[in-house]
């Protein structure tokens, strides 16, 4: 049976306080995975596997937090996302909120995409793509 | 010096789970320094054994073609003191196994009493890290290791 929003946001929380070594409630929905809650990269694969078994679901690689695309010179110049590159990644990141970001898509503010919102938005998309 | 904190395995299942034994010995320089007069293994290097034997069942699962780094702690909680004429035991299951990634699951007991709990994630480096380029040669599983398989006789 699908899991209302309320009650993945609480399995979210919980699995990124086993795997980030946080208190509860520095999980908001809006805290970064790496500003607010000290995510480094390899806790992203840490996450991924939890999530995995958490949700009994298969997360693709790349899906989720995708890899690859900064290294394509058609989608970054100068440290920013070029209009094509920021266009690919809204798509591959369809559960991001870029409000923010696409205001100054600086590489280095990437990370900022990654919040507990994004999680619980990938979360429920899967859920209701099942 | 040998960086080699298991002395054998006693099971090991393929991709599944592996048991390894180390016994304590006042012979190991460490423990006239941890502490003296009250010598201990460092739980750090029950981390490295528990490493040690997860990591090999890691490796094995994928027939040692893959650089496997340990990546994170996941957890490691300890409930007393292994001393010296004391054996571990090192209980290792994997959890996960992906192309990228392993996790696995360890308890570590002392003279058949639980003693700890060590829960590793190990990264296959060449799967992850895009855009790093590693050497080719295996420096994780080396020759000189594979040699140690056959004294473990766990080698295919």
């Amino acid at each position: 049976m699908a899991m209302s929003r309320d009650e993945i946001f609480e399995h979210v929380r919980d699995t990124l306080v086993d795997a980030l070594a946080v208190e509860p409630d520095e999980v908001t929905e809006n805290a970064s995975l790496t500003g607010d809650l000290g995510a480094e990269s390899i806790d992203f694969l840490d996450i991924v596997f939890r999530l995995e078994k958490t949700f009994n679901l298969k997360i693709p690689r790349g899906e989720l937090f995708p890899e690859d695309l900064l290294n394509n010179p058609d989608y970054v110049s100068n440290g920013k996302l070029t209009a094509t590159g920021l266009e690919q990644l809204k798509k591959s990141m369809p559960h991001a909120d870029f409000s923010n970001f696409e205001k100054d898509p600086d590489v280095s503010k990437m990370p900022d995409l990654f919040t507990v919102k994004t999680l619980v938005n990938y979360i429920e998309a899967k859920q209701t793509a099942a | 010096m040998r960086w080699i904190w298991i002395d054998k395995f006693v099971e090991f299942e393929s991709g599944r789970r592996a048991v390894a034994i180390k016994n304590i010995t006042l012979a190991e320089d460490h423990l006239h320094d941890h502490f003296p007069g009250f010598p201990v293994m460092p739980a750090s290097l029950m981390i490295e054994g528990m490493a040690q034997t997860a990591g090999i069942l890691v490796g094995e699962a994928r027939n040692f073609e893959e650089k496997v780094i340990l990546a994170k702690i996941k957890r490691a909680s300890f409930s007393g003191y292994a001393r010296p004429g004391q054996q571990l035991r090192y209980e290792a299951t994997i959890e996960t196994i992906s192309p990228e990634a392993a996790m696995t699951a360890g308890t570590i007991y002392c003279d058949g009493e639980p003693l700890g709990q060590v829960d590793l994630m190990f990264s296959h480096i060449d799967q992850n890290l895009s855009g790093l380029n590693f050497p080719e040669e295996n420096f994780v599983f080396t020759e000189e290791f594979k040699s140690l398989l056959t004294t473990y006789q766990i080698r295919r």
